[in-house]
């Protein structure tokens, strides 16, 4: 055998289909560069004798036949995409929430987490909706929009939002200790962070006449309102 | 430019703690032809609307029907079962919707909540 390389080589001749490669005879001929190992060898295929081989063993039948051909799975090479942003949705929009824990608040959208949730503030001050992360589809764009240009979201990913893994004690006794001593507060740093991102966001929605009260008050159908008639 | 929520505008009002981000709507029975009924699908009335056309906008909205039981499931009495809108039901803003499981005949002329969501807007 020839000396193994280092790197498994790509295929030169993927598959259009399993069976049917893109390339042809002729064209594979010339991407494999046969050419050239002929015209190095003076127009002929070099030949090498074959070795000797070694006494094999005499093959036994195996004693289990699949009952039908083995088929190898299909390579699957997808790579998923972040959800789609709908076009009502920019940064800087002022966002409803339709359910959970603060819905009928309007909210500040920043931007669209690379998981595709989209990372939200309230501001904090305003209207106590923190940095927070929420799927496009529980939210009503409102074509009220907000200058965002001041605030640096880079530092925050699906990574900062991830629960903390608790270490599990076992033992009895601590079983019976309170189990929740701890209270989960908050730690500093997100408070910073968060200080850091309504600052300048604050100062923008003041500069609008009447934004303050309207982020701060909630949404909530009232009688007679059709939501396939409003115009957010 | 601002939207038409509660009134946020007169700063007086005091806040009211319930929030409707629902649409009201009405049981009216299950799809049925004149002596067959197929208890797979509701048929549910939402206030407001009154066309084939306006349904469109609410296809696909998750709905919830909420009844209350003497015994407590989940340290609640109150329960619940999940739907959504599946299509328009005639020509008069009637829709039909199929729920996680099938609704109780009792729940006929009942109150059932169309959410707003999942949201498109």
């Amino acid at each position: 055998m020839a000396a193994k390389r280092k790197t498994p080589v790509k295929t030169r001749n993927p598959d259009l289909i399993r069976g049917v490669g893109k390339y042809s005879r002729s064209k594979m001929y010339h991407k494999r560069g046969l050419w050239a190992i002929k015209a190095k060898h003076g127009g002929v295929f070099p030949r090498h004798d074959p070795k000797p081989k070694a006494p094999v063993a005499p093959e036994k039948a195996p004693k289990f036949y699949p009952a039908e051909d083995v088929k190898k799975p299909l390579l699957n090479k997808r790579k998923p995409k972040p959800t789609k942003l709908r076009a009502s949705i920019t940064p800087g929009t002022v966002l409803i929430l339709l359910a959970g824990r603060f819905m009928g608040k309007r909210v500040v959208f920043l931007k669209q987490l690379t998981s595709g949730l989209l990372l939200v503030t309230g501001p904090f001050k305003i209207n106590g909706v923190p940095l927070r992360r929420l799927n496009q589809s529980y939210v009503i764009a409102t074509s009220t929009k907000v200058d965002i240009s001041g605030v640096n979201v880079e530092k925050f990913d699906d990574k900062y939002f991830a629960k903390e893994v608790e270490k599990k004690k076992k033992g009895e006794g601590e079983f019976f200790e309170a189990e929740k001593e701890d209270k989960k507060t908050l730690p500093d740093e997100k408070k910073e962070d968060q200080k850091a991102v309504d600052a300048s966001l604050i100062k923008s929605i003041e500069g609008v006449v009447n934004l303050k009260a309207y982020l701060a008050a909630r949404f909530s159908l009232k009688s007679g309102m059709k939501p396939h008639e409003l115009v957010f | 430019m601002l939207d038409s929520g509660t009134g946020w505008r007169t700063g007086g009002r005091p806040e009211v703690d319930r929030w409707r981000l629902y649409v009201r709507g009405t049981i009216l029975g299950y799809k049925r032809s004149k002596s067959n009924q197929y208890p797979n699908t509701s048929l549910i009335q939402i206030e407001g609307v009154t066309t084939k056309e306006e349904v469109a906008w609410y296809a696909g909205k998750r709905m919830a029907y909420i009844y209350k039981d003497k015994v407590k499931k989940n340290s609640s009495h109150y329960r619940c079962i999940w739907g959504k809108v599946t299509r328009p039901h005639g020509n008069s803003g009637v829709i039909r919707a199929k729920f996680k499981s099938n609704l109780p005949p009792k729940s006929m002329g009942d109150r059932v909540r169309v959410f707003m969501y999942p949201s498109n807007i």
